[in-house]
């Protein structure tokens, strides 16, 4: 192809008419709390591993709604279980991340 | 014989407290411009966060007020001071003295043609929350597409708008939402819905339940972003964008159907009375109580009090606590003086 000296960047734009949720219903499946998280983000305020490696349970729970790969931010998890303690409407978050690892090892 | 009192408004405040007024031995006489009474409520479907039905909730209050004086399709055409009453003149040449009048008319649902950006008028597949009812009332619509795959709510349609002209919050919107989405859910299992919402303001009791409850059971998206526009697709259905604020990006959804949470503002007939009668009228349209904590059912003026949304906007069991308290400070004004 010819260089034009520029290239095209691509649409970072979310669209939920094509987006892939097979693993997020998995998780729900298995872990039905996985629906109820509000985003209030006190699990990533007390994550141990999230000042040195932006692990966000938040986040990773929404980026699997949006078909994003989640795996990079999960391997960071420490299993303190930190997250457990603080969680609002009382998931299993701990819990929740070894499905999650269950999910991606099969 | 029984002292009159004259109450603006036949919605679920006028009904309430006529009921109340009943009870107490005075002789209420509602005026109402509609040909029925029940208000915004008997256009309802169901009520949150019970599923009270609307219908059978008026139904209960109709048979209790039969013995109250009720002038429908009737419009209030002057009301007018007189020593320590008011003349009362309807448009249909009627005239009442009553030493106390209590101003219940409510609100306006917000014009949702006005966020011109959703919509609404222009595209077959938008409709708003007063739309769907009617349609859980008589399953009419044919905007309403047989199969809906995909279908969205969204939250403070004309509140929270300062260009719409309106800062306040209307409250119930949230919830109806919420409720509604539920509802299409029951009717249709298999269909995606999503909510776009700025905040989620779940404050009375049962309403966090409520959110939960769809969340968990019936698997509603929650999207945290405000719809910026609307188009329509070549095959007749709607794409909605948004950004998705919880994670910082622009997302797009096509739906078969969008549903306009159309919020309150002020009744501009209430503005009228008040110009007539020199009432208050606080900046955000509503007419202004004496304060917002302790006195909301009370005016400027001895002898007219409030009751319901023609303050602000209001629940219905708001409305229903705020007409009885309007009738016993009816009351006590009335037997003091």
């Amino acid at each position: 192809m010819m260089d034009f000296g520029f290239s095209l960047s691509k649409s970072s734009t979310i669209n939920l008419d094509t987006v892939d949720t097979t693993l997020y219903k998995k998780l729900c499946d298995m872990e039905p709390d996985a629906r109820i998280c509000m985003s209030c983000g006190s699990c990533s305020a007390s994550c141990t591993a999230a000042s040195f490696s932006g692990m966000s349970l938040r986040k990773v729970i929404l980026a699997l709604q949006r078909d994003q790969d989640v795996r990079p931010m999960l391997s960071n998890c420490m299993l303190s279980g930190k997250c457990t303690m603080v969680c609002p409407r009382a998931i299993n978050t701990r819990h929740l991340i070894l499905t999650l690892y269950r999910i991606y090892d099969r | 014989m029984k002292e009159n009192i004259v109450i603006i408004g036949g919605g679920i405040a006028g009904m309430e407290a006529a009921k109340q007024l009943l009870v107490l031995g005075y002789n209420p006489i509602i005026i109402e411009q509609q040909d029925h009474l029940g208000g915004h409520v008997s256009q309802w479907h169901k009520l949150f966060p019970d599923m009270t039905s609307s219908h059978e909730l008026l139904d209960g209050l109709s048979n209790q007020i039969k013995d109250a004086n009720v002038f429908l399709e009737t419009k209030v055409n002057s009301i007018n001071a007189l020593g320590d009453s008011y003349n009362v003149i309807l448009n249909n040449g009627v005239n009442i003295v009553a030493k106390a009048v209590l101003v219940a008319s409510g609100f306006h649902l917000f014009d949702a043609a006005k966020k011109e950006e959703y919509g609404y008028g222009v595209y077959d597949r938008v409709i708003t929350n007063a739309d769907l009812e009617a349609w859980f009332n008589k399953r009419a619509d044919a905007r309403i597409p047989e199969h809906p795959k995909a279908v969205g709510f969204v939250h403070c349609v004309g509140s929270r708008d300062l260009k719409a002209g309106n800062s306040q919050c209307s409250k119930v919107c949230c919830t109806t939402a919420i409720k509604q989405a539920i509802e299409i859910k029951e009717i249709f299992p298999e269909t995606e819905v999503y909510c776009f919402y700025m905040d989620l303001r779940l404050f009375g009791k049962k309403y966090e339940d409520f959110y939960i409850n769809a969340q968990r059971d019936f698997g509603v998206h929650f999207i945290r972003g405000r719809v910026s526009e609307v188009g329509e697709t070549i095959d007749n259905r709607v794409q909605v964008k948004a950004e998705d604020t919880l994670t910082g990006k622009p997302l797009k959804v096509t739906l078969d159907l969008l549903v306009l949470m159309s919020g309150m503002v002020c009744n501009p007939r209430t503005n009228e009375l008040a110009e007539m009668i020199g009432l208050n009228i606080d900046d955000d349209g509503f007419l202004k109580s004496k304060d917002n904590v302790y006195t909301i059912m009370e005016s400027n003026r001895p002898g007219i009090f409030y009751a319901g949304a023609c303050t602000g906007t209001k629940t219905v069991p708001e409305t229903v606590a705020e007409a009885r308290a309007a009738v016993l400070s009816i009351h006590h004004y009335l037997t003091q003086a």
